[in-house]
């Protein structure tokens, strides 16, 4: 068991390393760091002076040292574009991103879930068609396109939800949360249905398939054949074996569900880390690139440990013999 | 659980595919992947609607009304126009005009073009590069193996919408402002490179297990070099799921594309793409202009769909072992 | 006086497969009776209906395998048009099964106590602390050391015969008074298969349990049951006394059949002796099922379709019977 967590975080950091070589030469190599931060009128010798001092003339091996220093400190550098420190940008944005995010997620896994478990098991069913035509329609339409559709309707036409913003937001120590005030309730479910319906029709479809696998297998067979409810054979016996594949896709989703925030805060002007992102692309504020790409690989690496760990608690098997590759 | 298994005669084969060998289509008339195809009406209207679409788009500047590439011919008297069946339509125009006075249609039917052959692209590029990594990693094994892993566990960190958006990001800042024309390739590229994992993937675990068959043991005794075994005889035996994949995959590229033009990184305002149209008439819906939005992305949402459908009944049909 | 009704009788059982080449009749019109202590064995070839007349008795069919006629009565009442509901307290109740499998019949998630007390607490009224009792009994029963520590292990702790002993000792919880075993050995090691066959036998005969054994080994057939039917293509081609059939069976493919008993050596060679295979049900031949590999077929075989007919003690759906009198061929 402590083997298995320590050849996990030893493949975690191995990821972290590869990504932060990866940011580093974005951050170091496409285009020239000094042109983006100086203006036009800056001469040779100050140019010269300011690569110095920023140690841009060390030998690459070093400044990457130190990239990884600086990054392990959180201090991603200045952003080119609006000339403040990355980090502090990256503190004022998490929050926003980080309750939508975590809204999606759980308006995905509370609806996908049950939604997969019941067309599982009522295959036949009218509302299992109705679940699955749903779902093809809701993994067919790009997420843009949805939020869209429900700012013309809900904004627009009924003028009920607000179609851009958080609302009001309350500030609790360096945290800017929306969730306290009306109307940052209200500014959150239109973002959070758009980001989280893409997720939940996966979590669907994902949950019905091995729901359908695990249904056939011989143990399922077998407590039937020992005359057990229908209720303890689908959801004693069948749902915990369908949940533990299910966990491994979900946390990866949530990674998934940061970077799609991307889109989401752009269709709705939500003040989260994906418009900072998607603005420093249009803008090649290269800081703040290779700044997002860390943490979103960072929160990656760690969810995907947390599940791992999870795994093991959950799993008797892995438990003993720890997990497969 | 197999049938054999559960005590049902294998019906797998039905004797009547097990005839004497005949031509290729009649042999594809009979076989089960047709009869799954002609068994459900949706597949067909699926298969259908994918074929006009393409069919429109490939045809685009013979059946367009207008060139909505062409600036000069574009009148700013026209633009913002409703549908034709719209009060205050203009016949021109059956489904109204953009900002610019582009006839919407037209610019769908170029739009769809340019989507479809961004992701086809995209696609075969992501084929390309995933197969053949795939097949060294699984044939060669050992550091090969290692390295080409790795880096797709360090991808498969990223969704895909974000590697293409860093890539696009990057192409950016290399060629500031010296872009003009690029745009289509580095969408091809950024999709391409943000989807090959899969096929790695797969590809590689289906060689481990063919390169230790007994037909590839004999080609090797009898001297058949590790590269042509690898194309000769490996290569065939992994067609199936990376069709599959392919298929499923290219909803994925059209809707990606779409999100990148989306986001402004795509194909630019004079090109319009199905994204771009969108982004352009998102502006505009709170005036009321519901068609700059609308026909694109029913098309869209449309093809993407009709994609999908086919993708899952191949997979269904196929039934290679996929998640 | 009444005689007794036995415990599982199965009258003209059909079960058919709708597919898109035509519905096919998997279980082709069979009857047969098992006595209370009896066990009978169902033999014959992977396909020729075996297990789904056992699946067709406890009614889990999987869709779209349906039952499509005849009736299957459970001491004396029917029970193949009992609804789903009806059917499941008699499932596990008052009859067990065995899959072939020990491997795959457990929950991998779940400690095997907490299965054996959830089955018996499903069928009898009993506290969680008796039905913990019983369990560690049925344990030690079935042959399990240190039944009250090992209760609380996992499936993947045991070795693949301990795990068939608790799948018995699943199948028995509840008292049936028919189990069902397909196959029940087929999976595991040669030196296992004999002492799960043993223990099989010993609990039903204690218990007076009927037992109808599905397999397609012969050697186990010859071994535990008194009575053996043997399926060909979805019907039952020969019914009788065991010791009768090995010694003397009367359908040709039965006595291909007894060919593949297995040596002392071990390696069973399935079928050596009757060339070709098991038509499919999509292209059962006319006449008797059996007639393209028959070496005795005539002419009446190949166009008229003969039923069990009384031949010594057994029956069996031959025409050499009706040609040649009650005396058999040898």
């Amino acid at each position: 068991m402590l083997a298995f967590t320590i050849r996990r975080l030893l493949e975690a950091a191995v990821v972290m390393l590869t990504v932060a070589l990866l940011a580093f030469v974005l951050f170091r190599f496409v285009g020239d760091p000094i042109n983006q931060m100086v203006g036009q009128d800056t001469s040779i010798a100050e140019r010269e002076e300011l690569r110095q001092r920023l140690g841009l003339n060390d030998p690459v091996l070093v400044q990457f040292g130190r990239f990884i220093w600086n990054a392990a400190r959180y201090d991603f550098g200045i952003s080119y574009q609006v000339k403040r420190p990355v980090t502090s940008l990256i503190a004022e944005r998490f929050p926003a991103t980080f309750e939508l995010a975590l809204t999606a997620a759980l308006f995905a896994v509370l609806l996908g879930i049950p939604m997969g478990v019941y067309t599982g098991i009522h295959r036949d069913s009218w509302l299992s068609k109705l679940f699955l035509s749903v779902s093809l329609v809701g993994i067919s339409l790009p997420t843009f396109l949805i939020g869209i559709l429900l700012i013309y309707v809900f904004a627009v036409q009924l003028g009920v939800l607000p179609s851009f913003g958080r609302g009001e937001v309350v500030r609790i120590g360096g945290w800017t949360t929306g969730l306290l005030t009306a109307s940052g309730l209200k500014a959150l479910i239109l973002p959070a249905i758009t980001l989280g319906l893409f997720q939940m029709t996966l979590v669907t479809r994902l949950v019905r398939s091995q729901m359908l696998e695990v249904l056939r297998t011989d143990y399922i067979k077998f407590a039937r054949a020992r005359g057990l409810s229908d209720r303890a054979v689908n959801f004693g016996h069948a749902l915990k074996n369908t949940l533990i594949p299910v966990i491994t896709i979900i946390g990866l989703q949530l990674g998934a569900i940061i970077a799609f925030a991307i889109i989401t805060e752009t269709v709705f002007q939500w003040p989260g880390m994906g418009l900072m992102f998607i603005q420093a692309v249009q803008n090649a504020d290269i800081p703040v690139m290779s700044a997002y790409l860390l943490l979103v690989a960072f929160l990656f690496v760690l969810i995907n440990l947390i599940v791992d760990l999870l795994y093991v608690w959950i799993d008797p098997r892995v438990r003993i013999y720890g997990r497969e590759a | 659980m197999s049938s054999e298994e559960q005590g049902l005669p294998a019906l797998e084969v039905p004797p009547s595919t097990r005839a004497a060998p005949r031509g290729l289509p009649a042999r594809f008339f009979d076989s089960d992947l047709w009869y799954s195809f002609r068994s459900s009406r949706l597949v067909v209207l699926a298969g259908i609607v994918t074929l006009l679409m393409v069919g429109a788009a490939l045809l685009a500047p013979l059946i367009a009304p207008h060139d909505p590439y062409d600036l000069r011919a574009l009148n700013l008297m026209d633009s913002d126009l409703p549908p034709a069946w719209v009060q205050g339509g203009d016949p021109r125009f059956l489904l109204g005009t953009d900002d610019q006075g582009r006839d919407i249609l037209s610019t769908i039917l170029y739009g769809t073009r340019s989507s479809i052959a961004i992701s086809v692209l995209a696609v075969l590029l992501a084929i390309g590069i995933g197969v053949s990594l795939g097949l060294v990693a699984g044939y060669f094994g050992g550091i090969a193996d290692t390295i080409i892993m790795r880096i797709a566990d360090v991808k498969l960190t990223f969704p895909a919408i974000l590697v293409a958006l860093l890539i696009n990001g990057i192409a950016q800042t290399l060629f500031r402002g010296r872009l003009g024309g690029a745009e289509f390739w580095i969408l091809v590229l950024s999709i391409g490179l943000s989807f090959w994992v899969q096929y790695a993937r797969t590809v590689r675990g289906m060689t481990l297990v063919e390169k230790n068959k007994e037909y590839v043991q004999a080609a090797r005794l009898i001297g058949m070099s590790r590269t042509a075994i690898m194309f000769k005889h490996v290569l065939p035996n992994v067609l199936s799921p990376v069709l599959v994949i392919g298929t499923i995959n290219l909803a994925l590229a059209i809707i990606t594309e779409a999100t990148l033009s989306f986001l402004g990184v795509g194909l630019p305002p004079t090109e319009p793409s199905l994204g771009t149209m969108i982004q352009i008439g998102n502006k505009y819906l709170f005036s009321g202009s519901w068609w700059m939005v609308a026909f694109p992305g029913v098309t869209l949402a449309v093809l993407v769909l009709a994609v999908n459908l086919l993708g899952d009944w191949l997979r269904d049909a196929l039934n290679p072992k996929l998640r | 006086m009444m005689a007794e009704p036995p415990v599982l009788s199965v009258r003209n059982l059909r079960v058919e497969f709708p597919t898109r080449r035509g519905t096919l009749l998997a279980v082709d019109d069979i009857s047969f009776d098992i006595a209370a202590g009896e066990v009978l064995g169902i033999v014959g070839e992977s396909g020729a209906g075996k297990s789904l007349t056992g699946s067709a008795i406890i009614g889990l069919l999987e869709p779209p395998g349906r039952v499509a006629g005849g009736e299957i009565r459970l001491g004396g009442r029917r029970i193949d048009n009992l609804s789903r509901e009806a059917m499941r307290p008699i499932r596990g109740k008052r009859i067990g099964m065995v899959f072939q499998d020990p491997l795959t019949s457990l929950n991998p998630l779940y400690r095997v106590g907490d299965q054996i007390i959830e089955t018996i607490r499903t069928h009898l009224p009993l506290g969680e602390r008796e039905a913990r009792a019983r369990a560690i009994e049925l344990l030690t029963e079935v042959g399990i050391q240190g039944a009250e520590r090992r209760i609380d292990a996992y499936p993947h702790e045991f070795s693949g015969g301990m795990r068939q002993r608790v799948v018995l000792a699943l199948a028995l919880c509840a008292e049936p008074e028919l189990i069902i075993a397909d196959e029940p050995t087929t999976a595991l090691d040669v030196s296992i298969q004999a002492q799960i066959i043993q223990l099989l036998k010993r609990l039903c005969r204690e218990r007076g349990t009927a037992v109808m054994l599905i397999t397609h080994d012969m050697g186990v057939i010859a071994e535990t049951a008194n009575r053996v039917a043997v399926m060909y293509a979805g019907r039952i081609v020969e019914i009788g006394p065991v010791r009768e059939v090995i010694q003397s069976a009367h359908h040709p493919y039965t006595r291909g059949l007894m060919g593949s008993i297995p040596s002392l050596e071990g390696t069973s060679d399935r079928l050596t002796q009757i060339p070709g295979s098991m038509p499919r049900l999509t292209a059962i031949p006319k006449g008797c099922a059996f007639n393209p590999r028959c070496p005795l077929a005539f002419d009446r075989c190949r166009v008229e379709r003969p039923d069990l007919m009384a031949v010594d003690h057994s029956l069996a759906a031959c025409w050499l019977v009706a040609r040649e009198g009650a005396e058999a061929p040898r």
